[in-house]
């Protein structure tokens, strides 16, 4: 995913790629109900309209999200696609109806490219374990393909994020507690009864098995996290600690609507501070002013999450995260946009369940 | 110059977090390293070490060390942090008078009062093993009227999330050093200072850096504490108390709710303890559970009431150095706010009027002297069930009420402290079976009144020891 293009390179590539994917979600051949009848409705016609991704921003209302609860899937569905049977992603869903997204592919490029980024040194030819949130997550199907996808074979140890939300909800702490041990001693089991080389997990998950075992001595080489908000300090830990300086870390953040975002290269003279690159020019996030979001915020400053996701499978124009970040510049591997050191929005004002496996 | 840096101490280890809190100190910036929780709960795996290190030497020396500390936490010049910067006793009363508030006054008295348990710890320890020889500690064995006792540790450690609002409460876990029980401390936001210096104190004299685990921390760290310790304690208010209810092992210091009855055969002789009932509400400025927040009598309440809360409004926001201050600061000036618009809004429930508000010279809510502040409020109640009558908040603050001595047992609830001025024999005898009052004082005295020996809020040694029974023979004891 890193890529050699220069800044106004990449910045012209996201531009041509802004107008082929606007071209076929708002052609009626190719486009989807959902979009179809939003423009109907908003009376311009984005074909003609958007020219560039900066129109985007100017011409397109945030995405409301709430629409993936409500809507039935199918009208998300791009014409294109009406013959092939799609997969149902799920996020949310602690109460109530979860947000639905419908694909097909996405997730396979996605990790495709994830896993061309860090080449097999990184994450050394064995078997996967993947300990996290599987069910209706985008994710579990995502890591098994990582894992196929380099000639690998993946476990699983299943986490249901939505009941620990529920149990710290009501202050059940210490039935959390237990079902987060009943995962760990799973994911331990796992660990010591059979060969695993590389891991997807949460960070938090990561620290309670490392509680069990050295993961240096289990012959863990490479894992890959996300899920959570990690401060620098947070990351140094896991680095030095955790995996005892001994094994790859890559970071990620990432979600249903937007796919993965890579992380710089974690150094010590960079004080362990996280950047995440999204996949420009398939999803582009922005780091926007919290109370005019139609701002850029300078580069250094906190802002909010914006994100703008353009495959052929999905449409979704700045789409406001609950999360802030630091907006940082292009660097080395990336020429865009980067997002340093993701927190929950308002984290710092208000009361968050988060980091919760 | 550099900023100075209070590090985490890992059991003993310094450590540099990423993590900081950062604070201006006398025009400096004073940082804190902020432990992730993960670190916290790694490093409790290690606490057989620190158990070990102080098991290796006698109850008898660790007594001696702690005396020595109590010195150097009073007059000795003790690290900052983790630089070659010392503090001495000005600089850290100072220093603590900023980020808490606290009046230099008030600073220093709390200094003398954790020096006191320092100083005194023989008399604490036998006020809480009952006279129990120190020998107990090395050998776990002592003959006792010619009976062979055996107490164990149930714990590897003692945890202590510890408030901002006191100094003072320091006393309270370290006597468990003397007693082998390595700690692991959350300092208060507002105050890291004091139980580092008590540490570096400590390290000084002679105690093994292994023992000491601090680690300024979030709520997730400070909770990983409570989990990963075999015996702690946390301070807070209703809502901390019910949240840890269910833990056993967890003793939680809530609201005090502390009280002064007033008996019959004192009601009519009020005017001669006035000062101290000003004593009990006003000291330390309020903010301890031991201060009264209560006062009940069954007949004269009027009166009293008047003459209190005459007594109370004089007592005027001043300057942090200024040597007559009393009040405190709001360290978090939303706070000062936040319980002001609180007593506001009860006063509308009928029943309740501020007494005070008539003779003070301004509003409860002040900002003078570049900080925030309230001023001392007294309400007299109706009744009991009123919501501002049985509660507390952390300036001087009471209600009084008439009720007849005869249904006041009844009806005041959990008490941390009651001082209970009569010498009625028979009333004595029921205030002593009562089983909702965990500190009593009979006569006329201060609910801050301390008596080393006659440990309150629980018995720290009963929390980290039990006796077993010991049977056979103990040649090889």
């Amino acid at each position: 995913m890193s890529s050699k293009l220069t800044p106004p390179q990449a910045q012209a590539a996201l531009d041509t790629w802004t107008r082929k994917m606007i071209k076929w979600h708002f052609s009626p051949e190719t486009g989807c109900d959902y979009w179809l009848t939003w423009a109907k409705a908003a009376k311009w016609d984005p074909r003609k309209e958007i020219t560039c991704f900066a129109d985007i921003a100017k011409k397109f209302p945030h995405f409301d999200d709430d629409v993936l609860r409500v809507e039935q899937p199918e009208r998300f569905v791009p014409k294109a696609y009406a013959k092939r049977p799609y997969n149902v992603f799920e996020t949310g869903g602690t109460t109530g109806m979860p947000k639905q997204r419908v694909g097909w592919d996405d997730y396979k490029t996605d990790y495709e490219e994830y896993s061309d980024h860090y080449g097999p040194k990184f994450f050394p030819k064995g078997n996967w374990l993947m300990v996290g949130p599987t069910g209706p997550r985008r994710l579990r199907l995502a890591v098994e393909h990582l894992a196929n996808y380099r000639g690998d074979s993946c476990y699983f140890v299943d986490l249901d994020p939505r009941f620990v939300k529920r149990l710290i909800g009501t202050g059940e702490m210490a039935m959390a507690r237990k079902y987060q041990e009943h995962v760990i001693d799973q994911a331990a089991t796992i660990m010591r009864h059979r060969k695993i080389v590389n891991m997807f997990t949460t960070p938090r998950l990561l620290e309670n098995l490392a509680e069990r075992m050295s993961l240096v001595k289990a012959g863990l080489k490479g894992v890959f996290v996300g899920g959570t908000t990690m401060t620098p300090q947070y990351v140094r830990f896991v680095v030095e600690e955790v995996l005892e300086g001994k094994i790859n870390f890559a970071p990620t953040y990432g979600n249903t609507l937007m796919g993965l975002a890579i992380s710089k290269k974690i150094t010590k003279a960079d004080n362990y501070s996280l950047t995440y690159y999204a996949p420009q020019p398939r999803a582009t996030l922005r780091i926007v002013n919290p109370d005019k979001p139609e701002e850029l915020m300078p580069y250094g400053e906190y802002g909010r999450v914006e994100l703008t996701t353009m495959t052929k499978e999905f449409f979704v124009p700045r789409f406001l995260e609950r999360d802030e970040a630091i907006r940082r510049p292009p660097c080395d591997e990336f020429p865009w946009d980067g997002v340093g050191d993701v927190r929950p929005f308002q984290s710092l004002t208000k009361t968050i369940i988060e980091g919760v496996y | 110059m550099s900023a100075i840096h209070i590090p985490i101490l890992r059991l003993g280890e310094a450590y540099r977090s990423l993590d900081t809190q950062r604070h201006s100190v006398g025009g400096e910036t004073l940082e804190v390293s902020v432990a992730n929780s993960g670190l916290i709960r790694r490093d409790l795996r290690h606490l057989a070490k620190s158990g070990e290190a102080l098991r290796a030497i006698p109850c008898e020396t660790l007594v001696g060390y702690m005396e020595k500390a109590a010195e150097l936490y009073l007059h000795g010049n003790l690290p900052w942090g983790d630089g070659d910067r010392l503090q001495s006793p000005a600089d850290y009363a100072a220093a603590l008078s900023q980020l808490t508030g606290l009046p230099h006054s008030l600073g220093r008295s709390n200094m003398s009062k954790v020096h006191a348990a320092m100083s005194n710890i023989r008399a604490v320890i036998a006020g809480l093993t009952r006279g129990l020889p120190h020998a107990l500690f090395d050998t776990g064995v002592v003959r006792q009227d010619g009976l062979d006792v055996n107490f164990f540790p149930q714990t590897d450690s003692l945890g202590v999330l510890l408030p901002s609002n006191s100094p003072g409460v320091n006393s309270l876990w370290l006597p468990a050093l003397a007693m082998k029980i390595p700690v692991v401390l959350k300092p208060g936001r507002e105050d890291p200072l004091t139980p580092f210096r008590l540490i570096q104190a400590m390290i000084a004299a002679g105690f093994p850096r292994e023992a000491f685990g601090f680690y300024p921390t979030t709520h997730d760290g400070g909770d990983q504490l409570l989990f990963g310790t075999g015996r702690a304690i946390a301070f807070g208010n209703d809502t901390t108390l019910k949240k840890y209810a269910p833990y056993r092992h967890i003793q939680v210091h809530g609201s005090g709710r502390s009280k002064i009855l007033i008996g019959d055969d004192y009601a009519d002789d009020w005017e001669k303890h006035l000062d101290v009932i000003v004593n009990a509400i006003s000291a330390n400025g309020g903010r301890s559970c031991i201060n009264c927040s209560s006062v009940l009598m069954g007949r004269n309440r009027d009166d009293l009431a008047d003459a209190l809360a005459r007594k109370l409004a004089a007592i005027e926001p001043l300057a942090r150095n200024d040597p007559a201050a009393i009040l405190c600061g709001f360290a978090n000036p939303k706070m000062g706010k936040g319980i002001d618009e609180r007593i506001e809004e009860l006063l509308k429930t009928p029943g309740a009027t501020d007494l005070t508000a008539k003779y003070r010279k301004g509003p409860r809510l002040a900002e003078l002297h570049g900080q925030t502040f309230l001023r001392p409020t007294l309400i007299v109640c109706d009744d009991l069930d009123h919501p501002l009558a049985n509660t507390e908040f952390m300036f001087p603050f009471a209600s009084i009420l008439q009720v007849p001595q005869e249904k006041m047992i009844d009806q005041i609830g959990e008490s941390l402290v009651v001082s209970a001025f009569t010498h009625d024999r028979e009333w004595c005898a029921d205030l002593m079976t009562s089983t909702n009052i965990e500190r009593l004082n009979l006569g006329p005295y201060s609910t801050m009144r301390v008596q080393w020996e006659q440990p309150h809020e629980g018995n720290l040694f009963e929390f980290l020891y039990r006796r077993r029974a010991l049977q056979g023979d103990l040649v090889a004891v």
